[in-house]
């Protein structure tokens, strides 16, 4: 029994989590510039009729809250995984060089290429992140790297990329008027074209993080042991690679580096959870989104101008986590 | 009974010899480094001097030209270049020692992004001298590692609830420096964008003696405690058993390690990377898990400066942070992909 009753409670918090992600989501639907009555809302989303309250509804709010929940979700799962991958707690996804591969990219795309067209833009930012991602794949050894030569190799090709990304945007003040706001990640400027160009990798990659699980979980007991109950270190590790870029790659893409989430979710949801990295990557999946969309809506009302939601993510979900890891007794060194 | 004791220490003693011989090879060879690329930084620019001249002029013996340009503008700066990355080079050691992980930098204990912080608010809202911005990143870094160790407080601070705390607090300050980013006019960014990358533009002889003095005391207080470092890395209970006063250690460690890197910040900025892959870097060309507090502060100097002279030099006078990411990470990333 004593067994049983901790998988319950996780799977209640799982459905409680759910049920929290809905009403954020309609809160979402309801809160902005232009406020609608929860009743309204209700209302349009079983009539499209027409009215202003069903445009602002199904073209503006829909959308964004969409993108919220799926780039909420791919961020938090790659972190849940790159912790994992890495067995380190300050690994994120931008530890893989994607969020150095997608400004490298983007800013290349804004200051040589001139692009301006924002679903091109999508396009540089996610092959930024691939090539970066490859790249890191080569520098740490092809078979199976040592964790730490992985967090190494991430971190210095994030350097690299970072110093291109500053010496363009120092010399051209067009690229860096441009890319300050793409820094920062908002949900604002996505819109339902974006979602459908990069949903597929979004799938995709959830699709590996749900395989990848109970592989990573027999590997965080060490690659000797982990190897002696049959997993296989170099493929997982490979696929685990592959599935960050995919996720965290589109998100990015799509809404620009959100740090916050992929770095922090995952501790916070591991409070709850434990380390069972299959209950670590369900809670992400859930919690992640969560947090993104209520620091949007926040973001929304807080001031006169709306706050990006990178802003307000890290600004609500910092206390929260710090309040966290005060009253787990758990955290040890 | 007596007569067993000397040959495990024998036997300790031989490989830890070896690497300490190597470790002062690499040191050895790392400034011969430093001392070439600081001959040819201090001869190279719109008034050439050939290396033999640098040699004469520092010595004393040089022409009015030749000391206007070498003594007068270059020296100050090279050696501001030399200070800055050795004292991050031995910020790092001491971080990723204490956290016991790799990535670890005073990152860990929120120091930068409190500087970044204090530094912005300077430039963007106050709008303040180069002077001002620097004690705005000093009192931003400094409360912020303060707050980042008594928020991580318990009975002890614990290296592991010591990152996690670093990373929420430094959260929270990256989102509040990204507003203020957001919300200012492009013209104030570009400054606060050459300040953040971390510059060595414009410095001379009235910045470099303050990072002199605190350097001069703060090596000597480095290795008192390096000797702990080692211990610690072991774990709290080995090191208790072992004698060591492990909190007090901490928290000497963390004040010593944060103190050197608020030195480089107030003279250049928050550089990027330095404190991380120096002593990584270090560590690879002596071949040893031990701390190595000298090697990575030669590496941090010799790293910093050739970042400065490529910058300078090469990419036309851009700051220097931006080509220690770059050449740092690509060093680093060789040196791993070299060795598989």
């Amino acid at each position: 029994m004593s067994v049983k009753t901790p998988v319950l409670s996780r799977a209640t918090g799982l459905v409680l989590g759910l049920v929290a992600l809905g009403l954020v989501a309609l809160l979402s639907l309801a809160v902005g510039a232009r406020s609608i009555p929860l009743s309204t809302v209700l209302d349009v989303l079983a009539t499209r009729d027409g009215s202003d309250s069903a445009f602002v509804v199904w073209e503006l709010r829909i959308p964004r809250t969409l993108i919220g929940i799926a780039v909420g979700a791919a961020l938090g799962v790659a972190g849940a995984l790159m912790q994992a991958l890495t067995r380190n707690p300050l690994a994120d996804p931008g530890l893989l060089g994607i969020n150095a591969g997608a400004s490298a990219a983007a800013v290349l795309a804004i200051s040589v290429l001139g692009v301006t067209d924002l679903r091109a833009f999508v396009w540089f930012a996610f092959a930024g992140a691939a090539v970066a991602g490859t790249v890191l794949y080569v520098i740490a050894g092809r078979t199976g790297a040592s964790s730490v030569r992985l967090a190494l190799a991430g971190a210095a090709v994030s350097a690299a990329l970072t110093g291109f990304t500053q010496a363009v945007i120092l010399v051209d003040q067009n690229a860096l008027d441009q890319m300050r706001f793409w820094t920062v990640g908002a949900l604002a400027r996505a819109d339902m074209a974006t979602l459908t160009d990069v949903a597929p990798f979004l799938v995709a990659g959830l699709a590996l993080a749900v395989l990848l699980a109970k592989p990573l979980n027999v590997l965080s007991l060490g690659d000797d042991v982990g190897r002696s109950l049959g997993a296989h270190p170099g493929r997982t590790q490979l696929l685990t690679l592959v599935a960050v870029t995919l996720l965290a790659g589109a998100a990015t893409a799509a809404v620009g580096p959100l740090v916050f989430v992929g770095l922090v979710a995952p501790h916070m949801v591991r409070v709850f959870t434990g380390p069972d990295e299959r209950w670590v990557v369900a809670y992400c999946a859930v919690f992640a989104p969560a947090l993104l969309l209520l620091a949007d809506v926040l973001g929304r009302v807080m001031a006169r101008e709306e706050i990006d939601v990178g802003v307000v993510t890290a600004l609500l979900g910092g206390p929260v986590f710090l309040v966290l890891l005060r009253r787990n007794k758990a955290v040890r060194a | 009974m007596t007569a067993l004791r000397p040959a495990p220490v024998v036997e300790l003693e031989l490989p830890r010899s070896r690497a300490r011989r190597r470790s002062l090879v690499i040191s050895l060879c790392l400034v011969a480094a430093i001392v070439v690329v600081s001959v040819i930084a201090l001869g190279t620019g719109a008034i050439y001097v050939a290396p033999l001249d640098v040699a004469r002029t520092l010595l004393g013996n040089g022409s009015r030209v030749t000391n206007y340009a070498v003594l007068d503008l270059r020296l100050p700066r090279v050696l501001i270049a030399i200070a800055v990355g050795a004292a991050l080079g031995m910020s790092g050691v001491v971080f990723q020692s204490l956290s016991r992980n790799p990535l670890g930098s005073p990152d860990i204990i929120g120091f930068n992004y409190g500087a970044a912080t204090g530094g912005l608010l300077v430039i963007l809202v106050i709008g303040g001298s180069p002077a001002v911005v620097s004690s705005g990143a000093l009192v931003g870094g400094l409360v912020t590692a303060l707050l980042v160790y008594v928020l991580a407080w318990q009975r002890g601070v614990l290296g592991m609830r010591l990152v996690l705390t670093g990373i929420g607090v430094s959260a929270i300050l990256q989102a509040v420096n990204f507003y203020l980013i957001v919300n200012a006019g492009v013209a104030d960014v570009a400054r606060a964008t050459v300040w953040l990358t971390g510059s060595l533009n414009n410095l001379g002889w009235p910045q470099l003696w303050p990072v002199v003095i605190a350097l001069v005391v703060l090596v000597p207080a480095l290795l008192f405690g390096v000797r702990w470092l080692e211990v610690l890395e072991m774990g709290d209970e080995v090191a208790q058993g072992l004698g060591v006063p492990v909190e007090r250690a901490r928290v000497y460690l963390i004040v010593t390690g944060t103190a050197a890197c608020a030195v480089a910040t107030a003279a250049a900025g928050p550089i990027a990377f330095v404190a991380l892959v120096a002593p990584q870097l270090a560590k690879r060309l002596v071949r040893s898990n031990g701390a190595g507090l000298l090697p990575a502060a030669w590496m941090g100097a010799l790293l910093v400066l050739v970042a400065d002279f490529a910058a300078q030099r090469v990419a036309g006078g851009l700051p220097v942070g931006v080509a220690t990411g770059a050449l740092g990470g690509v060093y680093l990333a060789w040196l791993l992909w070299r060795k598989p």
